[in-house]
Protein backbone atom coordinates (compact mmCIF):
# COMPACT_ATOMS: atom_id res chain seq x y z
CA UNK A 1 0.00 0.00 0.00
CA UNK A 2 1.05 3.17 -0.13
CA UNK A 3 2.46 5.28 2.55
CA UNK A 4 0.86 8.35 4.25
CA UNK A 5 1.26 11.62 3.31
CA UNK A 6 0.70 13.55 6.94
CA UNK A 7 4.51 12.41 7.80
CA UNK A 8 5.75 14.43 4.89
CA UNK A 9 3.69 17.54 5.29
CA UNK A 10 5.02 18.90 8.54
CA UNK A 11 8.57 19.37 7.20
CA UNK A 12 7.45 21.36 4.53
CA UNK A 13 4.69 23.84 6.68
CA UNK A 14 8.26 25.29 8.65
CA UNK A 15 10.53 25.64 5.35
CA UNK A 16 7.89 28.22 3.54
CA UNK A 17 5.23 29.39 5.16
CA UNK A 18 5.47 33.19 4.41
CA UNK A 19 6.13 31.78 0.46
CA UNK A 20 2.92 29.90 0.54
CA UNK A 21 0.53 32.30 1.91
CA UNK A 22 1.35 34.62 -0.60
CA UNK A 23 0.87 32.20 -3.27
CA UNK A 24 -2.09 31.26 -1.98
CA UNK A 25 -3.83 34.83 -1.50
CA UNK A 26 -2.40 35.58 -5.06
CA UNK A 27 -4.07 32.58 -6.48
CA UNK A 28 -7.26 32.70 -4.55
CA UNK A 29 -7.46 36.89 -5.99
CA UNK A 30 -6.98 35.25 -9.53
CA UNK A 31 -9.57 32.66 -9.29
CA UNK A 32 -11.59 34.49 -7.15
CA UNK A 33 -12.02 37.84 -9.73
CA UNK A 34 -11.93 35.20 -12.94
CA UNK A 35 -15.29 34.09 -11.58
CA UNK A 36 -16.37 37.55 -10.66
CA UNK A 37 -15.53 38.30 -14.33
CA UNK A 38 -17.67 35.74 -15.85
CA UNK A 39 -20.70 36.64 -14.38
CA UNK A 40 -19.78 40.38 -14.79
CA UNK A 41 -19.75 39.62 -18.44
CA UNK A 42 -23.22 37.85 -18.16
CA UNK A 43 -25.02 40.39 -16.93
CA UNK A 44 -23.36 42.64 -19.14
CA UNK A 45 -24.69 40.73 -21.98
CA UNK A 46 -27.92 39.56 -20.72
CA UNK A 47 -28.26 43.45 -19.43
CA UNK A 48 -27.72 44.80 -22.89
CA UNK A 49 -29.96 42.76 -24.47
CA UNK A 50 -32.83 43.07 -22.05
CA UNK A 51 -32.23 46.70 -22.65
CA UNK A 52 -32.53 46.95 -26.21
CA UNK A 53 -35.48 44.52 -26.15
CA UNK A 54 -37.67 46.43 -23.95
CA UNK A 55 -36.92 49.17 -26.84
CA UNK A 56 -38.24 47.06 -29.25
CA UNK A 57 -41.43 45.16 -27.13
CA UNK A 58 -43.04 48.17 -25.86
CA UNK A 59 -43.91 49.31 -29.88
CA UNK A 60 -44.26 45.82 -31.05
CA UNK A 61 -48.51 45.72 -32.90
CA UNK A 62 -47.74 41.97 -32.72
CA UNK A 63 -48.06 39.15 -30.16
CA UNK A 64 -43.98 38.55 -29.41
CA UNK A 65 -44.40 35.05 -28.56
CA UNK A 66 -47.14 33.70 -31.30
CA UNK A 67 -46.55 36.00 -34.18
CA UNK A 68 -45.30 34.06 -37.04
CA UNK A 69 -44.27 37.18 -39.55
CA UNK A 70 -41.01 39.58 -38.75
CA UNK A 71 -41.25 42.57 -40.28
CA UNK A 72 -40.32 45.34 -37.33
CA UNK A 73 -39.66 47.67 -39.86
CA UNK A 74 -42.74 48.50 -41.35
CA UNK A 75 -45.26 50.56 -40.79
CA UNK A 76 -47.03 48.87 -38.41
CA UNK A 77 -43.72 47.12 -36.31
CA UNK A 78 -45.01 43.63 -36.04
CA UNK A 79 -42.46 40.68 -35.45
CA UNK A 80 -43.28 37.06 -33.21
CA UNK A 81 -40.38 34.43 -32.61
CA UNK A 82 -42.73 31.02 -32.75
CA UNK A 83 -41.24 30.24 -36.05
CA UNK A 84 -37.71 31.09 -34.69
CA UNK A 85 -38.43 29.29 -31.65
CA UNK A 86 -40.04 26.22 -33.03
CA UNK A 87 -36.95 25.97 -35.71
CA UNK A 88 -34.45 26.70 -33.27
CA UNK A 89 -35.98 23.61 -31.08
CA UNK A 90 -36.79 21.35 -33.70
CA UNK A 91 -33.93 21.67 -35.66
CA UNK A 92 -31.74 21.40 -32.49
CA UNK A 93 -34.10 18.13 -31.18
CA UNK A 94 -33.50 16.94 -34.77
CA UNK A 95 -29.62 17.10 -34.12
CA UNK A 96 -29.35 15.62 -30.55
CA UNK A 97 -31.45 12.77 -31.41
CA UNK A 98 -29.10 11.88 -33.92
CA UNK A 99 -25.98 12.60 -32.73
CA UNK A 100 -25.90 11.85 -28.98
CA UNK A 101 -26.56 7.92 -29.84
CA UNK A 102 -23.94 7.76 -31.86
CA UNK A 103 -21.26 10.08 -30.29
CA UNK A 104 -21.51 7.77 -27.14
CA UNK A 105 -21.31 4.67 -30.31
CA UNK A 106 -18.02 5.96 -31.59
CA UNK A 107 -17.03 7.45 -27.67
CA UNK A 108 -17.46 3.82 -26.57
CA UNK A 109 -15.93 2.43 -29.82
CA UNK A 110 -12.70 4.55 -29.20
CA UNK A 111 -12.19 3.95 -24.93
CA UNK A 112 -13.53 -0.02 -25.22
CA UNK A 113 -13.60 -1.92 -28.38
CA UNK A 114 -10.78 -0.68 -30.99
CA UNK A 115 -7.26 -1.47 -30.38
CA UNK A 116 -5.05 0.82 -29.07
CA UNK A 117 -3.29 1.41 -32.56
CA UNK A 118 -6.49 1.99 -34.17
CA UNK A 119 -8.20 4.05 -31.18
CA UNK A 120 -5.25 6.66 -31.16
CA UNK A 121 -6.07 8.01 -34.45
CA UNK A 122 -9.54 7.93 -34.29
CA UNK A 123 -9.89 9.84 -31.89
CA UNK A 124 -8.06 12.73 -33.47
CA UNK A 125 -9.65 12.30 -36.21
CA UNK A 126 -12.74 13.07 -34.68
CA UNK A 127 -11.28 16.00 -32.61
CA UNK A 128 -10.03 17.41 -36.47
CA UNK A 129 -13.57 17.19 -37.01
CA UNK A 130 -14.95 19.96 -34.19
CA UNK A 131 -11.91 22.48 -35.79
CA UNK A 132 -13.58 22.59 -39.34
CA UNK A 133 -15.15 25.92 -39.51
CA UNK A 134 -19.00 25.76 -39.17
CA UNK A 135 -18.91 27.83 -42.62
CA UNK A 136 -17.46 25.00 -44.66
CA UNK A 137 -19.78 22.70 -43.12
CA UNK A 138 -22.73 24.84 -44.38
CA UNK A 139 -21.15 25.48 -47.47
CA UNK A 140 -20.89 21.17 -47.86
CA UNK A 141 -24.59 21.46 -46.23
CA UNK A 142 -25.96 23.16 -48.73
CA UNK A 143 -23.65 21.76 -51.87
CA UNK A 144 -23.82 18.37 -51.11
CA UNK A 145 -26.22 17.47 -48.28
CA UNK A 146 -29.41 19.54 -49.49
CA UNK A 147 -28.81 17.63 -53.62
CA UNK A 148 -28.58 14.17 -51.71
CA UNK A 149 -31.35 14.25 -49.49
CA UNK A 150 -33.96 13.17 -51.78
CA UNK A 151 -34.57 9.79 -50.91
CA UNK A 152 -34.90 10.32 -47.45
CA UNK A 153 -37.15 12.90 -47.47
CA UNK A 154 -39.53 10.65 -49.56
CA UNK A 155 -39.01 7.92 -47.49
CA UNK A 156 -40.41 10.31 -44.40
CA UNK A 157 -43.07 11.41 -46.60
CA UNK A 158 -44.50 8.59 -47.66
CA UNK A 159 -44.22 6.41 -44.01
CA UNK A 160 -44.19 9.27 -41.46
CA UNK A 161 -46.46 11.86 -43.64
CA UNK A 162 -49.40 11.75 -40.96
CA UNK A 163 -47.29 13.25 -38.52
CA UNK A 164 -47.58 16.62 -39.57
CA UNK A 165 -43.94 17.46 -39.45
CA UNK A 166 -43.02 15.16 -42.07
CA UNK A 167 -45.70 16.07 -44.36
CA UNK A 168 -44.19 17.34 -47.34
CA UNK A 169 -46.85 20.03 -49.77
CA UNK A 170 -44.07 21.16 -52.30
CA UNK A 171 -42.72 18.68 -53.98
CA UNK A 172 -39.16 18.33 -55.84
CA UNK A 173 -38.59 21.41 -54.48
CA UNK A 174 -34.77 21.44 -52.81
CA UNK A 175 -33.96 20.15 -49.53
CA UNK A 176 -33.44 23.70 -47.86
CA UNK A 177 -35.35 22.71 -45.06
CA UNK A 178 -35.26 22.13 -41.08
CA UNK A 179 -34.78 18.59 -41.22
CA UNK A 180 -31.45 18.92 -43.19
CA UNK A 181 -30.53 21.43 -41.08
CA UNK A 182 -30.87 19.32 -38.33
CA UNK A 183 -28.67 16.75 -40.32
CA UNK A 184 -26.33 19.14 -40.62
CA UNK A 185 -26.01 20.25 -37.06
CA UNK A 186 -25.94 16.30 -35.75
CA UNK A 187 -22.53 16.50 -37.73
CA UNK A 188 -21.66 19.78 -36.63
CA UNK A 189 -22.15 18.93 -32.82
CA UNK A 190 -21.23 14.87 -32.85
CA UNK A 191 -17.12 15.74 -32.21
CA UNK A 192 -17.25 17.36 -29.12
CA UNK A 193 -19.80 14.89 -27.49
CA UNK A 194 -17.26 12.39 -28.66
CA UNK A 195 -14.50 13.87 -27.18
CA UNK A 196 -16.55 14.86 -23.85
CA UNK A 197 -17.97 11.56 -23.51
CA UNK A 198 -14.72 9.39 -24.20
CA UNK A 199 -12.81 11.18 -21.43
CA UNK A 200 -15.53 10.09 -19.09
CA UNK A 201 -15.57 6.95 -20.30
CA UNK A 202 -12.12 6.31 -20.12
CA UNK A 203 -12.27 7.56 -16.93
CA UNK A 204 -14.38 4.73 -15.29
CA UNK A 205 -12.36 2.87 -12.85
CA UNK A 206 -10.78 -0.11 -13.71
CA UNK A 207 -12.48 -2.12 -10.51
CA UNK A 208 -15.33 -1.13 -11.77
CA UNK A 209 -15.57 -2.56 -15.25
CA UNK A 210 -13.43 -6.31 -13.48
CA UNK A 211 -16.43 -6.16 -10.77
CA UNK A 212 -19.17 -6.53 -13.83
CA UNK A 213 -16.64 -8.80 -15.72
CA UNK A 214 -15.97 -11.30 -12.37
CA UNK A 215 -19.99 -11.24 -12.13
CA UNK A 216 -19.97 -12.77 -15.13
CA UNK A 217 -20.68 -10.02 -17.56
CA UNK A 218 -20.36 -9.96 -21.60
CA UNK A 219 -18.47 -6.91 -22.84
CA UNK A 220 -21.82 -5.06 -23.58
CA UNK A 221 -23.00 -6.17 -20.62
CA UNK A 222 -20.17 -4.48 -18.58
CA UNK A 223 -20.59 -1.45 -20.11
CA UNK A 224 -24.21 -1.44 -19.37
CA UNK A 225 -23.53 -2.49 -15.36
CA UNK A 226 -20.38 -0.31 -15.59
CA UNK A 227 -19.28 2.23 -17.93
CA UNK A 228 -22.70 3.73 -19.16
CA UNK A 229 -23.94 4.57 -15.75
CA UNK A 230 -20.76 6.30 -14.68
CA UNK A 231 -20.88 7.99 -17.54
CA UNK A 232 -24.05 9.36 -17.67
CA UNK A 233 -23.27 12.87 -15.71
CA UNK A 234 -20.65 13.21 -18.23
CA UNK A 235 -22.95 11.92 -21.58
CA UNK A 236 -25.69 14.55 -20.27
CA UNK A 237 -23.19 17.25 -19.77
CA UNK A 238 -21.35 16.71 -23.04
CA UNK A 239 -24.97 16.80 -24.86
CA UNK A 240 -25.47 20.38 -23.44
CA UNK A 241 -22.33 20.81 -24.80
CA UNK A 242 -23.64 20.10 -27.72
CA UNK A 243 -27.20 20.96 -27.08
CA UNK A 244 -25.76 24.89 -26.85
CA UNK A 245 -23.98 24.74 -30.27
CA UNK A 246 -26.81 23.26 -32.15
CA UNK A 247 -29.17 26.24 -30.98
CA UNK A 248 -26.94 29.28 -31.28
CA UNK A 249 -25.28 27.71 -34.69
CA UNK A 250 -25.78 30.51 -37.21
CA UNK A 251 -23.91 30.47 -40.36
CA UNK A 252 -23.92 26.81 -41.44
CA UNK A 253 -27.84 27.19 -40.83
CA UNK A 254 -28.24 30.83 -42.69
CA UNK A 255 -26.38 29.29 -45.22
CA UNK A 256 -29.00 26.24 -45.89
CA UNK A 257 -31.71 28.60 -45.23
CA UNK A 258 -30.88 31.25 -46.75
CA UNK A 259 -34.04 32.55 -48.13
CA UNK A 260 -36.34 32.80 -45.24
CA UNK A 261 -39.41 33.77 -46.97
CA UNK A 262 -41.88 31.23 -46.12
CA UNK A 263 -41.60 29.89 -42.76
CA UNK A 264 -43.43 26.67 -42.35
CA UNK A 265 -43.97 23.93 -39.41
CA UNK A 266 -43.49 21.23 -42.41
CA UNK A 267 -39.84 20.02 -41.34
CA UNK A 268 -39.44 18.70 -45.17
CA UNK A 269 -40.85 22.14 -46.95
CA UNK A 270 -38.18 24.77 -47.58
CA UNK A 271 -38.29 27.30 -45.08
CA UNK A 272 -37.86 27.72 -41.46
CA UNK A 273 -35.86 29.77 -39.34
CA UNK A 274 -33.66 29.64 -36.06
CA UNK A 275 -32.87 32.66 -33.77
CA UNK A 276 -29.48 32.90 -34.67
CA UNK A 277 -29.99 32.25 -38.55
CA UNK A 278 -32.43 34.90 -38.09
CA UNK A 279 -30.19 37.89 -36.89
CA UNK A 280 -27.60 36.68 -39.23
CA UNK A 281 -30.09 37.37 -41.95
CA UNK A 282 -31.83 40.71 -41.32
CA UNK A 283 -29.31 42.40 -39.33
CA UNK A 284 -27.24 44.34 -42.39
CA UNK A 285 -30.70 45.09 -43.96
CA UNK A 286 -32.83 46.07 -40.84
CA UNK A 287 -33.49 49.67 -39.41
CA UNK A 288 -32.19 50.54 -35.69
CA UNK A 289 -35.96 49.75 -34.48
CA UNK A 290 -35.26 46.53 -36.54
CA UNK A 291 -31.69 45.51 -34.75
CA UNK A 292 -33.72 46.27 -31.84
CA UNK A 293 -36.30 43.24 -32.38
CA UNK A 294 -33.66 41.01 -33.35
CA UNK A 295 -31.88 41.62 -29.62
CA UNK A 296 -35.57 40.38 -28.02
CA UNK A 297 -35.10 37.04 -30.07
CA UNK A 298 -31.49 36.77 -29.01
CA UNK A 299 -32.53 37.25 -25.34
CA UNK A 300 -35.62 34.23 -26.00
CA UNK A 301 -32.22 32.34 -27.33
CA UNK A 302 -30.26 33.05 -24.06
CA UNK A 303 -32.93 32.52 -21.85
CA UNK A 304 -33.83 29.18 -23.76
CA UNK A 305 -29.91 28.22 -23.59
CA UNK A 306 -30.46 29.13 -19.87
CA UNK A 307 -33.15 26.54 -19.16
CA UNK A 308 -32.07 23.88 -20.92
CA UNK A 309 -28.62 24.07 -19.16
CA UNK A 310 -30.28 24.53 -15.62
CA UNK A 311 -32.38 20.86 -16.54
CA UNK A 312 -29.72 19.36 -17.46
CA UNK A 313 -27.80 20.58 -14.16
CA UNK A 314 -30.84 19.38 -11.94
CA UNK A 315 -30.86 15.96 -13.73
CA UNK A 316 -27.41 15.23 -12.80
CA UNK A 317 -27.76 16.76 -9.43
CA UNK A 318 -30.98 14.56 -8.72
CA UNK A 319 -28.62 11.47 -8.56
CA UNK A 320 -25.52 13.07 -7.26
CA UNK A 321 -25.30 10.29 -4.28
CA UNK A 322 -24.71 7.84 -7.10
CA UNK A 323 -22.69 9.54 -9.53
CA UNK A 324 -19.30 7.34 -8.26
CA UNK A 325 -17.69 10.65 -7.85
CA UNK A 326 -17.12 9.54 -3.76
CA UNK A 327 -16.13 6.32 -4.93
CA UNK B 1 -22.39 -26.56 -5.12
CA UNK B 2 -18.47 -26.31 -3.71
CA UNK B 3 -16.15 -27.98 -6.22
CA UNK B 4 -12.63 -29.25 -5.93
CA UNK B 5 -9.61 -27.18 -8.10
CA UNK B 6 -6.92 -28.84 -10.16
CA UNK B 7 -4.66 -26.90 -11.84
CA UNK B 8 -1.67 -28.31 -13.47
CA UNK B 9 1.34 -26.99 -15.58
CA UNK B 10 -0.02 -23.40 -15.38
CA UNK B 11 1.63 -20.57 -16.91
CA UNK B 12 0.13 -16.93 -17.25
CA UNK B 13 1.91 -13.93 -19.53
CA UNK B 14 1.38 -10.50 -19.76
CA UNK B 15 2.61 -10.28 -23.07
CA UNK B 16 5.86 -11.52 -23.67
CA UNK B 17 6.58 -11.17 -20.09
CA UNK B 18 6.35 -14.64 -18.16
CA UNK B 19 4.38 -13.84 -14.87
CA UNK B 20 3.92 -17.66 -13.06
CA UNK B 21 5.42 -20.68 -14.46
CA UNK B 22 4.41 -24.12 -14.27
CA UNK B 23 2.22 -24.21 -11.27
CA UNK B 24 0.07 -27.17 -10.20
CA UNK B 25 -1.93 -27.75 -7.23
CA UNK B 26 -5.44 -29.26 -5.88
CA UNK B 27 -7.73 -26.99 -4.10
CA UNK B 28 -10.28 -28.88 -1.40
CA UNK B 29 -13.99 -28.39 -1.59
CA UNK B 30 -15.49 -26.83 1.20
CA UNK B 31 -11.83 -25.49 2.40
CA UNK B 32 -9.76 -22.15 2.72
CA UNK B 33 -6.71 -22.13 0.89
CA UNK B 34 -4.66 -19.06 1.45
CA UNK B 35 -2.02 -18.09 -1.32
CA UNK B 36 0.96 -15.93 0.36
CA UNK B 37 3.98 -14.94 -0.82
CA UNK B 38 6.64 -11.90 -1.18
CA UNK B 39 5.35 -8.99 -3.59
CA UNK B 40 5.24 -9.68 -7.27
CA UNK B 41 5.47 -13.51 -6.62
CA UNK B 42 2.52 -14.11 -8.76
CA UNK B 43 -0.16 -15.27 -6.40
CA UNK B 44 -2.55 -12.35 -7.22
CA UNK B 45 -1.70 -13.17 -11.28
CA UNK B 46 -2.68 -17.06 -10.57
CA UNK B 47 -5.90 -16.40 -8.63
CA UNK B 48 -7.07 -14.24 -11.67
CA UNK B 49 -6.19 -17.56 -13.71
CA UNK B 50 -9.14 -19.46 -11.72
CA UNK B 51 -11.73 -17.50 -13.25
CA UNK B 52 -10.43 -16.25 -16.39
CA UNK B 53 -10.17 -12.61 -15.45
CA UNK B 54 -6.29 -12.77 -16.20
CA UNK B 55 -7.20 -12.55 -20.01
CA UNK B 56 -9.37 -9.18 -19.67
CA UNK B 57 -5.95 -7.43 -19.44
CA UNK B 58 -4.79 -6.89 -22.96
CA UNK B 59 -1.93 -9.17 -23.81
CA UNK B 60 -2.75 -11.42 -21.25
CA UNK B 61 -2.62 -14.80 -21.88
CA UNK B 62 -2.24 -18.66 -19.77
CA UNK B 63 -1.22 -21.82 -20.37
CA UNK B 64 -2.14 -24.89 -18.95
CA UNK B 65 -5.20 -26.60 -17.54
CA UNK B 66 -7.67 -25.48 -14.68
CA UNK B 67 -10.31 -28.45 -13.98
CA UNK B 68 -13.24 -27.36 -11.75
CA UNK B 69 -14.09 -30.77 -10.99
CA UNK B 70 -14.25 -32.16 -14.47
CA UNK B 71 -14.31 -29.17 -16.33
CA UNK B 72 -11.54 -27.77 -17.81
CA UNK B 73 -11.72 -24.35 -17.70
CA UNK B 74 -9.74 -23.51 -20.80
CA UNK B 75 -10.98 -26.06 -22.87
CA UNK B 76 -11.73 -24.72 -26.67
CA UNK B 77 -15.19 -24.05 -26.00
CA UNK B 78 -15.45 -22.79 -22.44
CA UNK B 79 -16.87 -19.55 -22.44
CA UNK B 80 -15.26 -16.94 -20.03
CA UNK B 81 -18.37 -15.39 -19.24
CA UNK B 82 -20.01 -19.21 -18.00
CA UNK B 83 -17.03 -19.59 -15.84
CA UNK B 84 -17.30 -16.11 -14.07
CA UNK B 85 -21.07 -16.70 -13.20
CA UNK B 86 -19.50 -20.14 -11.38
CA UNK B 87 -16.60 -19.04 -10.17
CA UNK B 88 -16.85 -15.69 -8.24
CA UNK B 89 -14.05 -12.87 -7.06
CA UNK B 90 -13.92 -10.54 -3.91
CA UNK B 91 -11.08 -7.55 -5.26
CA UNK B 92 -8.48 -5.81 -3.50
CA UNK B 93 -10.44 -2.67 -3.18
CA UNK B 94 -14.36 -2.76 -2.14
CA UNK B 95 -15.94 -1.52 -5.63
CA UNK B 96 -19.79 -1.91 -5.48
CA UNK B 97 -21.10 -0.06 -8.44
CA UNK B 98 -21.40 3.62 -7.38
CA UNK B 99 -24.23 4.07 -9.74
CA UNK B 100 -26.68 1.46 -7.83
CA UNK B 101 -28.09 1.04 -4.70
CA UNK B 102 -27.33 -1.75 -2.07
CA UNK B 103 -30.20 -3.84 -3.33
CA UNK B 104 -29.42 -3.42 -7.28
CA UNK B 105 -25.42 -4.39 -6.17
CA UNK B 106 -26.35 -7.56 -4.67
CA UNK B 107 -28.71 -8.13 -7.50
CA UNK B 108 -26.32 -7.46 -10.59
CA UNK B 109 -24.93 -10.79 -11.14
CA UNK B 110 -28.43 -12.34 -11.41
CA UNK B 111 -30.25 -9.79 -13.55
CA UNK B 112 -27.49 -10.12 -16.03
CA UNK B 113 -28.34 -14.00 -15.58
CA UNK B 114 -31.22 -12.51 -16.91
CA UNK B 115 -33.18 -13.32 -13.39
CA UNK B 116 -36.49 -10.30 -13.27
CA UNK B 117 -38.24 -12.16 -10.72
CA UNK B 118 -39.40 -9.58 -7.74
CA UNK B 119 -40.11 -11.65 -5.42
CA UNK B 120 -36.70 -14.39 -6.39
CA UNK B 121 -34.64 -11.36 -5.91
CA UNK B 122 -36.00 -9.62 -2.65
CA UNK B 123 -35.22 -13.57 -1.59
CA UNK B 124 -31.80 -13.85 -2.42
CA UNK B 125 -30.71 -10.28 -1.50
CA UNK B 126 -32.15 -11.34 2.19
CA UNK B 127 -30.11 -13.72 1.74
CA UNK B 128 -26.94 -13.17 0.85
CA UNK B 129 -26.60 -10.39 2.68
CA UNK B 130 -27.28 -12.45 5.89
CA UNK B 131 -24.51 -14.52 4.11
CA UNK B 132 -22.39 -11.70 4.14
CA UNK B 133 -23.32 -10.40 7.79
CA UNK B 134 -24.45 -7.08 6.36
CA UNK B 135 -28.15 -7.59 6.79
CA UNK B 136 -28.73 -6.28 10.12
CA UNK B 137 -26.74 -3.39 9.16
CA UNK B 138 -28.19 -2.52 6.00
CA UNK B 139 -32.49 -4.19 6.16
CA UNK B 140 -33.43 -0.53 6.34
CA UNK B 141 -31.87 1.41 3.96
CA UNK B 142 -31.69 -1.14 0.44
CA UNK B 143 -32.30 1.56 -2.02
CA UNK B 144 -29.29 3.82 -0.76
CA UNK B 145 -26.18 4.05 -2.73
CA UNK B 146 -24.37 1.10 -1.94
CA UNK B 147 -21.06 3.77 -1.77
CA UNK B 148 -22.34 5.40 0.65
CA UNK B 149 -21.23 2.50 3.33
CA UNK B 150 -18.22 2.15 5.27
CA UNK B 151 -15.12 0.20 3.87
CA UNK B 152 -15.56 -2.90 5.77
CA UNK B 153 -19.23 -2.81 4.77
CA UNK B 154 -18.76 -2.58 1.16
CA UNK B 155 -16.13 -5.52 1.28
CA UNK B 156 -19.23 -7.44 2.60
CA UNK B 157 -21.49 -5.83 -0.06
CA UNK B 158 -19.07 -7.19 -2.62
CA UNK B 159 -19.06 -10.70 -0.94
CA UNK B 160 -23.33 -10.70 -0.78
CA UNK B 161 -22.66 -9.51 -4.52
CA UNK B 162 -20.38 -12.41 -5.40
CA UNK B 163 -22.53 -15.01 -3.55
CA UNK B 164 -25.37 -13.97 -4.49
CA UNK B 165 -25.27 -15.91 -7.88
CA UNK B 166 -24.26 -19.22 -6.11
CA UNK B 167 -20.37 -19.76 -7.63
CA UNK B 168 -18.74 -23.03 -6.79
CA UNK B 169 -15.84 -21.53 -5.78
CA UNK B 170 -14.93 -17.68 -4.15
CA UNK B 171 -11.51 -15.94 -5.21
CA UNK B 172 -10.72 -13.26 -2.47
CA UNK B 173 -7.96 -10.93 -3.70
CA UNK B 174 -6.41 -9.43 -0.28
CA UNK B 175 -10.20 -8.51 0.86
CA UNK B 176 -9.12 -6.85 3.89
CA UNK B 177 -5.54 -5.03 3.02
CA UNK B 178 -8.23 -1.36 2.66
CA UNK B 179 -10.08 -2.63 5.59
CA UNK B 180 -9.28 -1.90 9.32
CA UNK B 181 -8.98 -4.09 11.99
CA UNK B 182 -12.83 -4.28 13.23
CA UNK B 183 -13.87 -4.98 9.58
CA UNK B 184 -10.98 -7.24 8.92
CA UNK B 185 -11.92 -9.55 11.99
CA UNK B 186 -15.64 -9.22 10.46
CA UNK B 187 -14.61 -10.52 7.29
CA UNK B 188 -12.02 -13.52 8.51
CA UNK B 189 -15.10 -14.35 10.94
CA UNK B 190 -17.14 -14.34 7.67
CA UNK B 191 -14.36 -16.50 5.51
CA UNK B 192 -15.04 -18.71 8.75
CA UNK B 193 -19.10 -19.71 7.81
CA UNK B 194 -18.81 -19.28 4.30
CA UNK B 195 -15.99 -22.09 4.03
CA UNK B 196 -18.50 -24.43 4.69
CA UNK B 197 -20.63 -24.07 1.39
CA UNK B 198 -18.29 -22.72 -1.37
CA UNK B 199 -14.75 -23.77 -1.86
CA UNK B 200 -12.35 -20.61 -1.16
CA UNK B 201 -9.24 -19.20 -2.23
CA UNK B 202 -7.70 -16.30 -0.74
CA UNK B 203 -4.87 -13.91 -1.53
CA UNK B 204 -3.52 -12.19 1.90
CA UNK B 205 0.21 -10.03 2.13
CA UNK B 206 -0.74 -11.11 6.30
CA UNK B 207 0.62 -14.10 7.16
CA UNK B 208 -1.40 -13.94 10.38
CA UNK B 209 -4.57 -13.66 8.83
CA UNK B 210 -3.56 -16.40 6.75
CA UNK B 211 -3.04 -18.57 9.58
CA UNK B 212 -5.94 -17.64 11.39
CA UNK B 213 -8.44 -18.50 8.32
CA UNK B 214 -7.27 -21.07 5.89
CA UNK B 215 -6.97 -24.42 5.93
CA UNK B 216 -4.37 -24.95 3.81
CA UNK B 217 -1.60 -22.70 2.55
CA UNK B 218 1.08 -22.13 -0.72
CA UNK B 219 3.98 -20.08 -0.66
CA UNK B 220 4.88 -18.79 -3.90
CA UNK B 221 8.00 -16.97 -4.45
CA UNK B 222 10.25 -15.81 -7.30
CA UNK B 223 14.01 -16.20 -7.96
CA UNK B 224 14.53 -12.45 -8.57
CA UNK B 225 13.40 -9.37 -10.13
CA UNK B 226 11.85 -10.39 -13.58
CA UNK B 227 11.75 -13.85 -13.19
CA UNK B 228 8.26 -15.50 -13.28
CA UNK B 229 6.94 -16.66 -9.65
CA UNK B 230 6.45 -20.02 -8.54
CA UNK B 231 4.88 -22.54 -6.45
CA UNK B 232 7.53 -23.35 -3.74
CA UNK B 233 4.69 -25.47 -1.75
CA UNK B 234 1.36 -26.19 -0.61
CA UNK B 235 0.10 -27.82 3.11
CA UNK B 236 -1.55 -27.72 5.56
CA UNK B 237 -1.75 -24.36 6.82
CA UNK B 238 -0.67 -25.24 10.71
CA UNK B 239 2.49 -27.65 9.18
CA UNK B 240 3.05 -24.33 6.98
CA UNK B 241 3.86 -22.36 10.01
CA UNK B 242 5.32 -24.61 12.15
CA UNK B 243 7.50 -26.83 10.46
CA UNK B 244 7.63 -26.06 6.53
CA UNK B 245 9.54 -28.52 4.59
CA UNK B 246 11.18 -25.62 2.45
CA UNK B 247 14.07 -23.57 3.73
CA UNK B 248 12.46 -20.26 1.95
CA UNK B 249 9.26 -21.04 3.10
CA UNK B 250 10.77 -20.96 6.86
CA UNK B 251 12.54 -17.98 5.80
CA UNK B 252 9.71 -16.03 4.45
CA UNK B 253 7.44 -16.80 7.39
CA UNK B 254 9.86 -15.99 10.40
CA UNK B 255 10.16 -12.43 8.30
CA UNK B 256 14.06 -13.06 6.64
CA UNK B 257 12.99 -11.80 3.78
CA UNK B 258 10.47 -10.60 1.69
Amino acid sequence: MTSSPPATSQGRAGRSRRDSRFGDKVFFNFSRGAGILLLVIMAAIAGFLAYRSALALGKNEGNFLTTFEWTPDGVKPVFGIAVLAFGTLVSALIAMLIAVPVAVGIALFISHYAPRRIAQPFAYLVDLLAAVPSIVYGLWGVLFLVPHMDGLTSWLNEYLGWTYIFDQTKNGAPARNLFTVGILLAIMVLPIITAVTREVFRQVPRMHEEAALALGATRWEMIRTAVLPFGRPGIISASMLGLGRALGETIAVAIVLSSNSQLSLHLLDPGGGTFAQNIALKFNESQPFGRDALMASGLVLFVITLLVNGAARMIIARRKEYSGANA
Amino acid sequence: MAKRIDVSGLSAFYGTTKAIEDISMTVEPRSVTAFIGPSGCGKSTFLRTLNRMHEVIPGARVEGKVMLDDENLYGSNVDPVAVRRSVGMVFQRPNPFPTMSIYDNVVAGLKLAGVKKKSVLDGVVEKSLKGANLWNEVKDRLNKPGAGLSGGQQQRLCIARAIAVEPQVLLMDEPCSALDPISTLAIEDLIGELKTQYTIVIVTHNMQQAARVSDRTAFFNLAGVGQPGKLIELDDTQRIFSNPSVQATEDYISGRFG
